[in-house]
């Protein structure tokens, strides 16, 4: 009897904190010089969902998620991670930063790119084990990478690249995923792979967050959708929040020119 | 005369000189490979130069409490201080006003320096001042190390490698993406200080030895030759304590067999010797290799698409591709296939065939991206897919 009512006490913690907004963003500005990226934005990022953050070039959209990981140091406002400050939940957290952020001459192999997703949880001087090996083998190959392990990172196309960098964010086995631009410029092999682990973490109650630029794929990957230009102009369920008005209140007169940009890299 | 000074075998002082230098050289090879890969290989320029004024001003205050100045720790303390302050400049510089980062190097350098030669030169017109040594400090003098100073080079060269080590995983994860360091939770301004930190006390311990004009190229150098041998971080760490320490050991003992030649010239010019040999004859990424592998690629190319006219009855315009074919025997001097040529262009045409077929199929798409034009496809497909790919050619599908 005492074992069910713990194990009740605990089934209720953890609902407490899979009912909580995974991510939450409070009035948050940054502010590049004197003109803000971003201004007040409110955001509250459904826990097991896949949210899409959607605006036009210059909206604020990476800066939105650097300014939520703590990447950016914002002008104001608060960021909380399942109810606690973001400090203290950060290892919850796999960050996939834009593929064109890093130096990919850097001597570093594939493996070890994915390793470094473990650093801490190895800690400092953790030593590391076949197992933890293995576990990174684990994760490129759910991202279909496992034959290039040894490569160096130089030699990949850009679409192996994201996939890795998804491969190292597995790794950290966190609970929240956040993804910027992770379709930016791959091939359509990688999209699709890269579409299939995302809604495999959803399903495995995992959140999804990712700043998309391609509006047409919106509906069919994501289940939530922000849209941002500077401020947030409309946010919720995909089904009623995605709708022409919105995205003309998000694009302005720059809306025929993002469908037409997309269709032309589509044709 | 050098084989003793290789082997230590020139005397008390030779030997410690060479042995501190070498040491120094693996702190310093294995420090600048962080700032190299952080792309800061300059940061140790400007921290250097700024060390100079704290020399001076540490002489100033050592004399004017009584002493004669000349304790090293207390020069080298003072050298610290100031070259902290100058690297607190920079990165106030670099961070809060619009200047880059390497505006923000060139003004502090110049000025600490500037700085540093006024405080010399006045020590100079002092009493006290004469035989202080000072000047050895721009680019180094080994000639009167003790015992004292070559075991302050070992205890910071082995603080140093402690310190990497323990610091190894966040310093290379600040230097590939520095982003995401900060956003699985690494603080980036804690690294950065730890590394400029760790540069720092290589910088001041090598002041002695090399000199502060030269320690960047101990630094960075050897980094930079490393990075030629290797493509994995933690290779280029150990590759470049390596090419630091013998730089060190080498040019500490030539010049203890020429002493009218300056310790911390030689072992700089050393170093490069060790760079330019990585350079020019590195498998990978030397400059040899890579003019060998474009030549053998072109010919690779100039073959395949002699063999792909040869299949479809087209003449070999180009010189080189003629003259390829002939030497292989696959043409006569005419241009005619002869039987081997028409065996290979056949083959030839049967694989582009093939890869057409992998191409344009989604269900190939992990062998299609392993197309280069030149490959042949039995390399990577399956006895069974090939079989699949070759009865599609013998019955081609209706286009869609």
């Amino acid at each position: 009897m005492s074992i069910s009512v713990v194990k009740n006490s605990n089934l209720d913690a953890d609902r407490a904190i899979r009912t909580a907004s995974a991510l939450s963003v409070r009035g948050l500005t940054v502010s590049y010089g004197q003109t803000p990226a971003i201004f007040s934005v409110d955001m509250t990022v459904r826990t097991g969902a896949m949210t899409a953050i959607v605006g036009p070039n210059g909206a604020g959209k990476s800066t939105l998620l650097k300014a939520a990981l703590g990447v950016v140091k914002p002008l104001a406002g608060t960021v909380s991670v399942f109810g606690q400050p973001l400090a203290r939940m950060r290892d919850r957290i796999a960050y996939v930063p834009q593929r064109a952020s890093v130096d990919w001459d850097f001597p570093t192999r594939v493996i070890d790119v994915v390793m470094m997703g473990m650093y801490r949880k190895l800690g400092l001087l953790g030593r590391i084990r076949a197992s933890h090996r293995a576990q990174a083998m684990a994760c490129l190959d759910r991202v279909g990478m496992s034959d290039f392990a040894t490569r160096q990172i130089g030699q990949l196309s850009g679409g192996q690249q994201q996939r890795v960098f998804l491969a190292r964010a597995l790794a950290q086995d966190a609970d929240i995923y956040v993804l910027d631009e992770p379709f930016a410029g791959v091939d359509a092999a990688t999209e699709k792979a890269i579409i299939a682990v995302l809604k495999e973490l959803r399903d495995t109650g995992r959140t999804v967050v990712a700043v998309h630029h391609d509006l047409t794929t919106v509906p069919d990957y994501f289940d939530d959708v922000v849209l941002l230009n500077t401020q947030i102009v409309a946010a919720g369920l995909v089904s009623k929040t995605f709708t022409e008005q919105n995205l003309q209140a998000t694009y302005g007169g720059r809306l025929a020119t993002a469908r037409a940009d997309l269709e032309s890299t589509a044709g | 005369m050098l084989a003793d000074a290789l082997l230590l075998q020139l005397g008390y002082n030779a030997t410690l000189v060479t042995l501190g230098a070498c040491l120094l050289g693996i702190a310093a090879g294995v420090a600048g490979t962080f700032l190299f890969l952080r792309k800061r290989a300059l940061v140790s320029d400007a921290i250097s130069h700024a060390t100079l004024p704290g020399v001076g001003l540490a002489f100033i205050v050592m004399v004017s409490f009584g002493g004669d100045g000349r304790s090293l720790f207390g020069l080298l303390l003072g050298a610290g201080v100031s070259a902290a302050v100058g690297l607190l400049c920079v990165h106030w510089l670099a961070t809060r006003t619009r200047l880059g980062e390497d505006a923000a190097i060139g003004a502090i350098l110049s000025v600490f320096f500037g700085l540093g030669i006024v405080i010399l030169t006045i020590i100079q017109t002092m009493n006290s001042g004469r035989q202080a040594g000072l000047e050895g400090f721009l680019l180094g003098s080994t000639a009167g190390m003790l015992r004292s100073d070559a075991l302050l080079l070992a205890i910071a060269a082995a603080a140093v490698l402690a310190l990497v080590m323990l610091l190894r995983r966040p310093l290379e994860l600040a230097a590939f993406d520095p982003g995401y360091a900060e956003a699985a939770g690494w603080s980036l301004a804690r690294i950065d200080l730890a590394m400029m930190g760790i540069v720092l006390v290589v910088t001041v311990v090598g002041l002695k030895v090399v000199g502060l004009i030269l320690i960047v190229a101990l630094l960075i150098v050897p980094a930079v030759s490393a990075r030629f041998w290797t493509d994995r971080s933690d290779r280029v760490v150990l590759i470049a304590g390596i090419v630091g320490g013998v730089s060190g050991y080498v040019g500490a003992a030539v010049s203890a067999v020429a002493p009218a030649l300056p310790t911390g010239p030689i072992i700089v010019l050393v170093g490069f010797a060790l760079f330019l040999v990585s350079l020019l004859f590195s498998p990978g990424r030397g400059v040899l290799a890579s003019v060998l592998t474009h030549w053998r690629y072109q010919r690779r190319v100039h073959m395949r698409q002699g063999l792909l006219a040869l299949a479809q009855g087209q003449p070999i315009y180009e010189k080189l591709t003629h003259r390829l074919m002939y030497r292989a025997g696959l043409i006569l001097p005419d241009g005619v296939a002869t039987g081997d040529g028409q065996a290979a262009a056949s083959k030839a045409l049967l694989d582009e065939t093939r890869w057409s077929i992998v191409r344009a199929d989604q269900s190939f798409a992990a062998a299609a991206t392993r197309y280069d034009g030149l490959t042949a496809i039995e390399e990577f497909l399956t006895k069974d897919q090939l079989r699949e790919v070759d009865r599609r050619i013998a019955a081609p599908q209706a286009v869609l």
